[in-house]
């Protein structure tokens, strides 16, 4: 791997120089966005070079961010200017606020490309946004410290987990209104639909848990813990995960013990534990899926990790508290 | 819009509970309700008003708690009621409990220790839970402690303890100590003494703050020469628990050494300068409803309110010994905004919580600090752990 990675490098930096000479027409990599809490900015990788390409500002207190699913704009959370933000990825440039609600968090865009369902950490309330209208199309109470957000795959229903009231919140989103809610463990973080829509996985992370909700009953199916040798239990904080597209894994960001885990989705057996930067929050895989990448809060980094290996492979500096990432793909 | 939508979303969802969701057949409106006992005498003069005591200490913390209980027990058909009884009249202190007790059997008491036995001992007592909100007596957690009796603020051991870790862990190993005349002052000195002997440290010199001068005008003669005859030392604590005197001690040393204990770098269960996990938004909640910064013991009351609303939203149980079995379990985990979740120690009733070290304007450091190694919990590395317990009645 370490080698083919010196290839990959040293092949890079030929091709840079080639295209330098012959006047610069490089088809660019894909990059990942990291949003850093504490900087006010976003970090730009290049995921061929694994290098920071630029960094942007933003808002006040930047955490979620997603990308319109043609990657024309990148939409994101500016906690404390009260705003969502949305830019041109091209140049960098604020193209507008969307109308969020108070100090947005998370959010999550619907399959429709249009709403975006964002949780207002200080309000108790999730608010949907049509991001064409720039209207608000309704707000929804919800627990105390709404963040987590997901969308079903078919689109019909979204979820909010409050982190205070420690629990799934599901949302009709024909009507908007709330049709069940679900408690989990302690301060639940982040909920994910499985590629089929059959499950629902939300992590707690001071309970330490992933609760497993099959989505036709709203009803609990199982519940991951983890349990690492020589970590003590309540380190292991659950925070942002991923499926794989295959829907064969899910990769588990553990918060302050540093380390990703490897869930096998199938038998939600924890199958590895790789370690990363220090409280790592949430994670984003390249386009093929060969990379996942870790925003580690306090190390003020990010961990590249090999997934068919399992390992880590490099860590980049970001700004400080790299809270979110997504990917933007470029061709 | 937010107000219109909320009583449309209520409605739905109670006919939702109603028609179909398997938790409205467990959970079909139950109420619980939390006494909040507030006996505080009226304190001792100090020589500077600059920090003046908010009259709703405690209180506030338990109303924010309460608020907190409500939006959760909404969306589950369970309601939260919080009702204060309140004087600073401590003659009649016994009648309020009682009225208290009538009431509900789960309250949170602010009062001091003589006091709280006293009420913890009413023969009307034996039915009740009573969560301890503001005394960081050691007594009380040991031959004093009472199986009616928990407590969600750090006794004056976590507090000692957290704070000589640092000073270990910053090789700071000779201490010097002033403390007051007050029994809290002595209370924590004793604390502080008992210790710096636990983490290897050294007591070198001691003295009492007998001075009944204004400071504010003396100050900077009357502590250097004060502390003049302290010897050697790495780190001065002060006990000093009304903030009387403690506040003129900085800058004003015969040696430039640090200040830590009651003043400069304190050992607390809260502070307003705690941001990290999640806290900015306890934070801001709390200053939002109480229009004042979160006090420790808004925090244990918090704290304790949140365990009561956790136990009965988890277990669906609101009888007495239902709930205290379940605060009292391996279960039980409380969500508290200091990286770690909280429960509470079977051998007396203490809530297990990280320390904050803090000044005024910043955390110094959140203990139990790393190195220091516990065979079961690290977090029983402060305060009384099971093998010295001198508690019989858990």
């Amino acid at each position: 791997m370490l080698r083919s990675i010196f290839e990959r490098l040293a092949l890079h930096s030929l091709i840079g120089f080639i295209f330098v000479l012959s006047g610069g027409l490089e088809v660019k990599a894909d990059e990942m966005w990291i949003t850093n809490e504490k900087d006010n900015s976003i970090s730009v990788i290049d995921i061929d070079r694994l290098e920071v390409l630029r960094t942007i500002p933003t808002g006040k207190r930047p955490r979620g961010i997603i990308f319109a699913k043609d990657y024309s704009v990148v939409y994101i959370c500016a906690s404390d200017s009260d705003a969502v933000q949305v830019m041109d990825p091209e140049t960098g440039d604020i193209l507008h606020d969307l109308p969020s609600g108070d100090d947005p968090e998370q959010f999550i865009l619907h399959p429709d490309n249009r709403h975006l369902f964002i949780a207002n950490e200080d309000d108790a309330v999730a608010t949907v946004v049509d991001v064409s209208s720039r209207q608000v199309v309704a707000q929804i109470d919800v627990g105390i410290e709404p963040e987590g957000m997901a969308v079903s795959p078919d689109g019909r229903i979204a979820i909010t987990t409050s982190e205070t009231t420690n629990m799934a919140h599901w949302i009709d989103t024909t009507n908007f209104q709330l049709f069940a809610n679900t408690l989990v463990d302690a301060r639940p973080r982040h909920a994910e639909f499985s590629p089929d829509g059959t499950e629902l996985w939300v992590s707690a992370e001071i309970g330490g848990t992933i609760t497993i909700f099959d989505v036709s009953t709203q009803s609990e199916k199982a519940k991951i813990k983890f349990d690492m040798p020589r970590v003590r239990d309540r380190l292991i904080q659950p925070v942002g995960f991923r499926f794989t597209d295959d829907a064969s894994s899910v990769f588990v960001a553990l918060g302050p013990s540093n380390h990703v885990a490897v869930v096998n989705a199938k038998t939600y057996e924890v199958e590895d534990y790789i370690l990363v930067g220090r409280r790592t929050w949430h994670l984003a895989f390249s386009a093929d899926q060969s990379l996942l990448f870790s925003t580690n809060g306090i190390s003020g980094d990010v961990t590249v990790i090999d997934v068919a290996d399992r390992k880590a492979i490099k860590t980049i500096k970001t700004g400080r508290f790299p809270w979110g990432a997504a990917l933007r793909k470029t061709n | 819009m937010k107000e219109m939508s909320f009583s449309k979303i209520v409605g739905v969802f109670v006919l939702l509970l109603a028609s179909w969701s398997p938790l409205a057949v467990a959970f079909a409106e139950t109420t619980l309700k939390i006494g909040m006992l507030s006996l505080r005498p009226e304190p001792p003069p100090v020589l500077s008003n600059l920090d003046p005591i908010p009259p709703d200490l405690v209180i506030a913390g338990a109303q924010l708690g309460v608020e907190e209980n409500k939006t959760t027990g909404k969306f589950l058909g369970v309601n939260f009621e919080l009702k204060v009884f309140s004087t600073d009249d401590i003659t009649t202190a016994l009648d309020i409990a009682k009225e208290a007790f009538q009431y509900s059997r789960f309250i949170v008491v602010d009062a001091p220790a003589d006091l709280l036995i006293k009420i913890a001992d009413l023969p009307e007592a034996t039915k009740q839970l009573l969560i301890n909100a503001s005394s960081p007596d050691v007594h009380l957690r040991q031959e004093n402690c009472r199986y009616n009796l928990l407590h969600t603020i750090p006794s004056n051991a976590m507090r000692a303890d957290a704070l000589m870790q640092f000073a270990a862990f910053r090789k700071w190993r000779d201490l010097a100590l002033i403390s007051g005349l007050h029994d809290k002052d002595i209370a924590f000195a004793e604390a502080l003494k008992k210790s710096a002997r636990k983490f290897g440290l050294k007591i070198v010199e001691e003295k009492i703050w007998a001075f009944d001068a204004d400071m504010r005008r003396n100050a900077s003669q009357e502590v250097p020469l004060f502390t003049q005859d302290l010897g050697e030392y790495d780190l001065l604590v002060v006990a000093d628990e009304l903030n009387d005197f403690g506040r003129y001690i900085s800058y004003n040393t015969w040696l430039p050494r640090p200040v830590s204990g009651s003043e400069g770098l304190s050992p607390v269960a809260w502070s307003s300068v705690v941001e990290q996990w999640g806290a900015a938004q306890l934070q801001s909640r709390f200053l939002e409803t109480a229009g004042r910064e979160m006090f420790p013991e808004d925090y244990a009351a918090w704290a304790a309110v949140r365990t009561l609303g956790e136990a009965v939203i988890r277990t669906k149980k609101t009888d007495l010994e239902g709930v205290r079995s379940y605060i009292m379990s391996d279960q039980f985990k409380l969500a508290g905004f200091k990286g770690k979740s909280l429960n509470f120690r079977h051998w007396n009733g203490q809530m297990r919580q990280p320390m904050i070290l803090a000044t005024k304007r910043a955390v110094v450091a959140q203990t139990p600090l790393q190195g220091f190694l516990h065979q079961s919990d690290e977090l029983d590395t402060l305060g009384i752990d099971e093998p010295e317990s001198r508690c019989s009645t858990f």
